[in-house]
């Protein structure tokens, strides 16, 4: 199987790929559609059993610039790291 | 286990926080089993019940979010699907968040084992205005739906009977099963016909190549031994379809969006609920804190406010009662008898009786924080402080209380789902300096430092905290793999806690601990009797005192002779014994002399630090140490931690007296 210590990209590509931003960079209340995800195959599976998949819309819940993010997304609410939240890549609507 | 003399097996399943505990308990009632899966330090919940005369067993599978074996839950869970061959898998869902819920439902629908969908907490999702329809959901899924809300036992006896019908009607099982989307389909077929014919039994095919397109690593590991050298031609086709798992999440969620259409109304968006209200403060990074530690401060006092004097009338009113009682009943018996009755034994039993009132309010107190759904945010707050020792936000909580008692810490820690966070939280566990060696320290410091006791008290007290963070951070980077967990969770809806399951919570984990760690304790409590007593009779010429005795030259090292090595011994039954051992072997009481006056001149103040710098650090009580191989299950791990705290209590001592005296201060 792949060696599960390298970081895997996956890109799935966006209709305007100039507008993805991290999910760190979305403002409270405002609302992004996920459309990529990176970081190590361990990571992306539990996002994405936790919801995270292209094309999900994501709602900023909680961000203070530092420190853990709180959003909202299929009905539920994820707490996730800053570190964690610059592997997702949304699209800001 | 299938079919097995007419019994029938569910396999209950679900993600975490939607109530499936709730669910197990209801079915179950007070008959279940606990012990832990083979070879994992993950627990296992096996109920049985009577229903119209069928035997039916019901196993309680770990929750978790999906069967990809991220985790030792999700290895667990999958395995036993496969494997068990259950007659019926029961799903059960919490319907305030169903979309999310469902993935697990669609991974389990790949599997043979019949599925019944238990759809929990519809009060919930009512209150937060999503309306379900779910006859409409059972038409679209094809497996029966059980509407239910089961903590007021509503819908569990309706799951029980579609359990049972689904298991004995096999053949009318005809689901829709969810397909990956159409972009991946023609290479999952390719992947479907190379490992055609080589899928080890009792493997569906079709699930093998979706978890293999998903990266699975252990069943890659599986094909390629299992295909040998037609290994090769798949992994260089999954090499070039690295993204594929993201293909299989999003046909998930596609497939889950297109069932739940018709079968959901939503709420208007732009509600503002009471989760949403209460969050704004229980996650905030000032108020948040502040919140958590009146959380804890309210859990403190109950456990040390209630406790503290129930122990103290425990101890009085029913240990040494029942010490006094088998003397006068055994008086004319030999005295060994008599000793280790009342000695021995008594102080055992005496020992796990007074920890089970704070126990028992320390388990109620997490049952009620747990069930409201605070732990999640208490560990949001606390996670930015602990993950750079490889802890968790909720290893915080574990150990601040251990500085009352290490035993509830040691069982605290099951509120951790990470099992190497789990783990590690419990191997530094011993390190909070917990009450009874704040005694000690307390009795000692006066009599050894005089003036100057308050600030080495403090200081001996902030020296484990300190060998806490290191030996964490230590453990963490070479024993445990050094890599950080990615911190990602869900925080649950808050709900009113349901007293009558904390109950029968607190009830299960008191009784577990009475049969595991209790006996444990007993048998200790006899056996450090046994050495202190033979063969003389008297400590002093013990077997405990020619250990002690075998260890002087350690001693002497830093500065200490063979009765404080012994005392140090005694410590563990209970860390107070050091202060009546000591009282013993020096001869307090003799002439009417006081602890202080015997022991007063006994040491040089360098020496008297390293001995309370060892008791601080020293190999925790046997309590502790049973709390440790309770929960971690393993006998290695729980010894590991004990030799290093051993080893590093004994070089601090020694560190301390041998630097004493290179600097010429306090010898």
């Amino acid at each position: 199987m792949t060696n599960p210590s390298k970081s895997l990209e996956v890109t799935i590509i966006a209709p305007n790929t100039q507008a993805l931003h991290t999910l760190c960079d979305l403002p409270v209340g405002g609302t992004g559609i996920v459309r990529q995800l990176s970081g190590g195959r361990e990571f992306t599976n539990v996002a994405a059993s936790l919801g995270f998949t292209p094309g999900v819309e994501v709602t900023m819940v909680q961000n203070y610039h530092h420190g853990p993010l709180i959003v909202s997304l299929r009905d539920t609410r994820v707490a996730l790291g800053r570190g964690e939240a610059v592997k997702i890549l949304v699209e800001v609507v | 286990m299938n079919g097995q003399g007419g019994a029938i097996t569910i396999a209950l399943t679900g993600q975490p926080n939607v109530g499936k505990s709730t669910v197990f308990n209801v079915l179950t009632g007070l008959n279940q089993y606990v012990s832990n899966w083979p070879g994992k330090t993950c627990e296992q919940r096996i109920g049985s019940l009577n229903h119209n005369g069928l035997e039916i067993q019901v196993v309680d599978l770990p929750g978790t979010y999906s069967l990809t074996a991220n985790s030792v839950e999700e290895q667990i869970a999958r395995d036993y699907i496969i494997q068990g061959q259950p007659d019926v898998v029961a799903a059960v869902v919490d319907a305030a968040s169903l979309e999310r819920n469902l993935y697990l439902l669609a991974e389990l629908l790949s599997l043979p084992s019949p599925l019944v969908l238990g759809l929990n907490r519809l009060d919930v999702a009512e209150k937060q205005g999503l309306h379900i329809e779910a006859h409409v959901l059972e038409a679209a899924l094809g497996i029966p739906v059980i509407p239910m809300v089961a903590s007021k036992g509503q819908g569990v006896r309706e799951l029980l009977e579609a359990c049972v019908l689904v298991a004995c009607n096999p053949h009318e099982y005809l689901p829709n099963r969810p397909e990956i989307r159409a972009d991946h389909k023609a290479v999952m077929q390719e992947i479907s016909t190379l490992i055609s014919g080589r899928v080890p039994e009792p493997y569906p095919k079709d699930w093998v190549a979706s978890k293999l397109l998903e990266g699975d690593e252990e069943v890659g590991r599986m094909m390629q031994s299992s295909l040998e050298e037609r290994w090769q031609p798949v992994h260089d086709i999954l090499l070039q379809h690295e993204d594929a798992f993201l293909a299989v999440a999003s046909g998930r969620y596609e497939w889950i969006g297109r069932m739940v259409r018709a079968a959901v109304v939503r709420p208007k968006p732009g509600q503002v609920t009471v989760t949403d209200r209460l969050d704004r403060y229980a996650t905030h990074p000032v108020w948040g804190l502040l919140i958590l530690l009146c959380a804890l401060g309210i859990l403190f006092f109950f456990t040390y406010a209630l406790g503290s004097p129930l122990q103290a009338w425990l101890e009085l009113n029913v240990v040494q009662a029942g010490a006094v009682w088998v003397s006068t009943l055994l008086a004319a018996g030999p005295d060994w008898l008599v000793g280790m009755l009342s000695q021995g034994v008594i102080a055992g039993v005496g020992t796990v009786l007074t920890l089970l009132p704070i126990l028992v309010i320390f388990f109620i107190g997490l049952g009620v924080l747990e069930d409201l759904g605070y732990m999640a945010r208490a560990a949001y707050v606390m996670d930015r402080f602990m993950h750079p020792m490889g802890l968790h936000g909720k290893s915080f909580l574990a150990l601040f209380l251990g500085f009352g008692c290490n035993v509830p810490a040691v069982m605290g820690t099951r509120i951790i789902e990470s099992p190497k966070a789990r783990l590690l939280t419990i191997l530094v566990a011993p390190l909070a300096p917990c009450t009874a060696r704040l005694t000690v320290v307390a009795l000692l410091s006066p009599i050894f430092f005089g003036p100057n006791a308050w600030w080495i008290s403090l200081l001996l007290i902030a020296l484990p905290m300190g060998v806490l963070l290191l030996m964490g951070k230590g453990l963490h980077e070479f024993a445990l793999g050094g890599e950080h967990t990615a911190f990602i969770m869900e925080l649950p809806l808050y709900q009113l806690p349901n007293f009558k399951e904390i109950g029968k919570g607190v009830w299960q984990r008191t009784l577990d601990f009475l049969q595991g760690a209790g006996t444990i304790i007993l048998v200790v409590s006899v056996i450090m009797w046994a050495l202190s007593h033979f063969p003389g009779g008297e400590i002093e010429e013990s077997f405990l005192a020619v250990i002690g005795r075998a260890l002087a030259p350690v001693g002497n090292w830093m500065g200490l002779d063979w009765q404080m090595m012994v005392a140090l011994l005694t410590s563990f039954v209970r860390k107070e014994n050091t202060i009546p051992t000591l009282a013993v072997l020096y001869g307090a009481g003799q002439d009417g002399a006081s602890l202080a006056q015997v022991l007063g001149g006994q040491l040089v103040p360098a020496a008297a630090l390293a001995f309370l710098a060892v008791q601080v650090l020293f190999v925790p009580c046997v309590a502790t140490v049973a709390a440790m191989v309770e929960e971690t299950k393993s006998w290695r791990w729980t010894m590991l931690s004990v030799g290093l705290l051993l080893v590093i209590s004994l070089s601090v001592g020694v560190g301390i007296y041998q630097g004493a005296r290179l600097l010429g201060v306090g010898v």
